[in-house]
């Protein structure tokens, strides 16, 4: 077992854990934030897509112990009383299906804004390339993040 | 017609919880000490398994058991999620064991085991011995029809799961009489779901000793039979709840491990264990769409109408009949009300090989069929040099047509309304005048497609649904129907008709989106793009009971006939009038309080479904074709639906830009690839299996044509897997367009269009 330490949605966790364990399952199962999805556990759908440090991650490619003292963001931490702009963005415009990718697109999306919030279409659909969707054809997701982008701005 | 709450697009009820993460999927929830279900799959693609050694897996600590086919009961059975048959003869192909003792594809569920850690159940797996006597094998469904092509079902020596197909009319007269006959044959590739939520299930056994299954299912009542027939179980022994679900498109239609989850849980003394598929796993060992390759024939007459088809179809079912016949069943059926045939001979053959089995997916051997179909009605036009769409036009059939076989009855078809939206918004005719006669290296083309498809499975199967409200002490409801949201906005829409019924607004309905054998109304579940026709016209009659039975208190508190009665805005008045009478929870706390007639509202009822509504669309595209390299660009690409009413516009869209984006993926990059030497899967990985991603996308443009069906229960029809259809044959017929050559494969991709092109003598 390693000790490991690290900020989850601005608060500090320490915990013994297995060498081998993989960020995503330290997420859910050791703090049991259960929002961060798994879909294939080879970094090729984004679903569990993490915020690391201002930059997006596949959870499942990254071991929970190379995180020490470092601050990550899952859907858990983006919101409080109220959504955040994103969520209500991909609310209002129907950016949502079954969900299960919503977390890890959500989270691409924050990570590029909170970079640049004057983010082109272009940086947009590049932003979310690594976050596969099937059911809605992703038309619903770009103007969601164009959405979220104009509510930012205006706050 | 006059609908306040009908066909606005008010939010879906679980985007909150979606949006936030704290939407519960499966691998969600919580069980002490949770234990890891595993598979050893068949590295054959054909072997007879001889015999298993699994005393040093057993031995391996942290392992609780390890079992194989030889110590299950020997019970054949069925996965395909359709209602139960009571006539034995329209019963699906009972083929498979929980666990096989003899392999038929790369990936056979051989040996199971149940451990404390994934990593023990990984290791144990490695130390399960099997000894194999490898036996030659048949990927390709025409070698596997040849005589001594190796059998893969004993039951069926040769190899064939059904062939029973249907004829009409006059065909050979209408042959010999035929000013044009023309010929041709189209094929398509297999191609998976890819829902992101690969399939995943726990079981338990609980202190009543019953067998509880929480399961990504689409189909939890069908689950629930499955698991008693595979074990051999009481049906009502076994519970199967279904909580949110991380997409499904059919490969969730199908019982696939609920049976081995159950076992699991049973020898493993009852406690929770949970399988969840690998990505690997699911591409091959969930289901596939039917790779059908049709040989078309059409007879026209002078006038160039459309007078005969013969459809010779040959169904690849992989290794395990699942849905079967009913695929390509399906595929023959629903273009029927599309083209005004006066015969039609329909040959299909549904057939085993040694690849993963097919099985349902969206639209049910449909985009099959009408990519065949519209691609053949193109090459027709471009040799008799007709007008595709005027062509099409002329032959489309009419209000009142009634397909002679199935009896289903054209009761609304605005498809000639869709053609000519479709045609504008692309700009048809401009476009297709200066694209003529271009040479250079990127040429552009535009094509277009039609289909028809059904709502629901009547007269085919059973038409069940049930639905339940409870009016609370303030005048808000809870609505349960056995139907299930699995990302379609189902529930929405449900909620939508109550408050539509009921006169109260969306936010008072509250619908329980998790669906529990135990305590669900029965209903057969997701798939056919039946629950809004079907599960709709239950909500509405729900929905309408409960309505009434409000108004009899009111109308006895008043004095007022019920007639004289409504429901607006949570509010009881007078009809006439527009008068305000009292509130919908003064009511609700009468029929909960009054002392004297005290019996609070709910309705629990169901209905049986025996009318079927066409739905119709088009898909108009425009392509970009690089002459040098084979890459397909789409540019502009027009959905246009008749579905009848549209129930909520936003959730509606979803469905269409969902299902073009599925079809566009089944155009131009998506097919599973499999080794020929071994049978080995090549590409079963989301990097190496082409799906689309937010860069291949093109803006998919949506317009909807409002017909009203009246046997809709709000005039509506399906919309779910319609979208998926059309755009494969619209993207061929562009293509075909821009640079003259015909593609009767799918799919498009770069390799395919460069080698063909070579082929050409076009590089």
């Amino acid at each position: 077992m390693i000790k490991v330490t690290m900020t989850v949605n601005g608060k500090l966790y320490t915990r013994e854990i297995p060498p081998m364990m993989r960020l995503l399952d330290f997420i859910r199962d050791e703090l049991k934030l259960k929002g961060t999805k798994e879909g294939c556990g080879e970094g090729e759908c984004g679903a569990c897509t993490v915020i690391i440090d201002g930059d997006i991650y596949n959870s499942c490619m990254v071991l929970a112990t190379s995180c020490e003292g470092k601050r990550i963001t899952t859907i858990e931490g983006i919101s409080g009383a109220e959504l955040h702009p994103i969520q209500e963005a991909f609310l209002e415009v129907n950016a949502v299906q079954c969900g299960y990718c919503t977390p890890g697109m959500i989270l691409s999306a924050k990570a590029l804004l909170d970079k640049n919030i004057n983010a082109t279409e272009k940086e947009m659909k590049e932003a979310i390339s690594g976050n596969l969707c099937r059911c809605t054809g992703y038309q619903k997701i770009i103007e969601a993040v164009k959405l979220a982008q104009k509510k930012l701005k205006k706050r | 017609m006059g609908f306040k709450i009908i066909g606005s697009s008010v939010n879906r009820l679980d985007a909150v919880s979606k949006v936030t993460g704290k939407a519960k999927y499966t691998n969600d929830f919580f069980e002490r000490e949770m234990l890891c279900g595993k598979v050893l799959r068949s590295p054959y693609a054909h072997a007879v398994i001889k015999a298993i050694d699994v005393s040093e897996a057993k031995a391996l600590p942290g392992v609780i058991a390890v079992f194989t086919s030889q110590d299950l009961p020997k019970l054949k059975y069925a996965t395909a999620g359709h209602p139960w048959s009571i006539d034995p003869k329209h019963r699906d192909i009972e083929d498979r064991m929980i666990l096989t003792d003899k392999a038929r594809y790369v990936g056979d569920s051989v040996a199971a085991v149940v451990a404390q850690d994934e990593i023990i159940a990984k290791e144990a797996l490695k130390l399960i011995k099997v000894d194999y006597e490898v036996l030659p094998h048949v990927l390709d469904p025409e070698k596997a029809l040849e005589k001594g092509a190796p059998i893969i079902h004993e039951e069926r020596p040769n190899n064939i799961v059904n062939d029973f197909g249907n004829e009409y009319g006059d065909y050979e007269k209408d042959f010999m009489n035929a000013q044009h006959i023309m010929e041709g044959v189209y094929d398509t590739s297999i191609v998976q779901h890819c829902h992101i939520e690969t399939q995943t299930a726990y079981a338990y056994i609980d202190t009543d000793d019953r067998i509880v299954i929480v399961s990504s299912t689409q189909i939890p009542h069908i689950a629930r039979r499955v698991v008693g027939q595979a074990l051999g179980l009481s049906w009502g022994k076994i519970r199967v709840i279904k909580p949110h679900i991380g997409g499904g498109f059919g490969n969730k239609q199908e019982v696939i491990i609920e049976p081995l989850v159950a076992a699991m849980t049973i020898f493993s003394h009852g406690l929770p264990v949970r399988y969840t598929m690998t990505r690997e796993e699911c591409f091959i060992s969930s289901r596939t769409r039917h790779a059908i390759k049709f040989s078309l024939k059409t007879a026209l007459t002078k006038d160039n109408k459309l007078q005969a088809i013969h459809v010779l179809g040959i169904s690849n079912t992989g290794s395990y009949a699942s849905h079967g016949h009913s695929i390509i069943m399906s595929a023959t059926s629903k273009f029927r009300p599309l083209y005004n045939f006066k015969s039609f001979k329909i040959e299909p053959k549904t057939v085993y090989t040694n690849l993963p089995a097919a099985g349902a997916m969206r639209a049910y051997g449909v985009p099959q069929m009408i990519f065949a179909l519209e691609s053949h009605i193109d090459d027709i036009c471009r040799k008799l040099d007709l007008d595709p769409i005027e062509f099409r036009k002329q032959n489309l059939v009419s209000v009142g047509h009634e397909d002679p076989i199935s009896h289903v009855v054209v009761r609304s078809i605005g498809l000639s309304e869709c053609i000519d939206k479709g045609k504008e918004l692309i700009k048809w005719e401009q476009k297709r005048a200066n694209y003529k006669e271009q040479t250079g290296d990127k040429r552009r083309g535009l094509g277009m497609a039609c289909f028809s498809y059904f709502s629901g499975t009547h007269p085919v199967s059973l038409e069940v649904a049930g639905a339940r409200i409870i009016l609370n002490q303030d005048g808000s409801v809870q609505l349960q129907v056995g139907a299930t949201e699995i990302g379609q906005g189902a529930d929405t829409a449900f909620a939508q008709m109550v408050a539509e019924v009921l006169g109260i607004s969306i936010d008072m309905v509250h619908v329980i989106s998790t669906q529990d054998t135990d305590i669900t109304p029965f209903d057969t579940g997701a798939y056919a793009s039946r629950q809004t026709y079907i599960t709709g016209a239950a909500v509405k009659k729900a929905a309408l009971e409960v309505k009434n039975k409000i108004l009899t208190i009111a109308s006895r508190k008043i004095g007022l006939q019920i007639d004289a009665l409504d429901i607006n805005d949570a509010t009881i008045i007078e009809k006439k009038l527009g008068k305000e009478i009292c509130s919908l929870g003064e009511i609700a706390m009468e029929a909960f309080y009054d002392r004297t007639h005290s019996h609070p509202i709910t309705s629990d009822t169901s209905v049986n479904i025996r009318t079927n509504a066409i739905a119709y669309g088009v898909t108009f595209v425009e392509v970009e074709v690089d002459m040098k390299t084979g890459v397909i660009e789409v540019i502009e690409i027009y959905n246009v639906h008749d579905s009848g009413t549209i129930i909520n516009h936003k959730a509606a869209l979803g469905q269409v830009h969902g299902g073009v984006s599925m079809g566009l993926g089944y155009a131009l990059s998506e097919k599973l690839m499999f080794d020929e030497k071994t049978g080995r899967p090549l590409n079963n990985n989301l990097l190496d299996y082409k799906l689309q991603t937010i860069m291949d996308t093109p803006k998919i443009g949506v317009d909807f044509v409002e017909t009203y069906e009246e046997t809709g229960s709000f005039g509506q029809k399906s919309l779910g897997e319609n979208p998926t259809i059309s755009p494969a044959p619209a993207v061929r017929n562009a293509v075909l367009d821009a640079t003259g050559v015909s593609f009767n494969k799918l799919p498009l991709n770069p390799q395919t269009v460069f080698e063909k092109f070579k082929t050409e003598g076009l590089l």
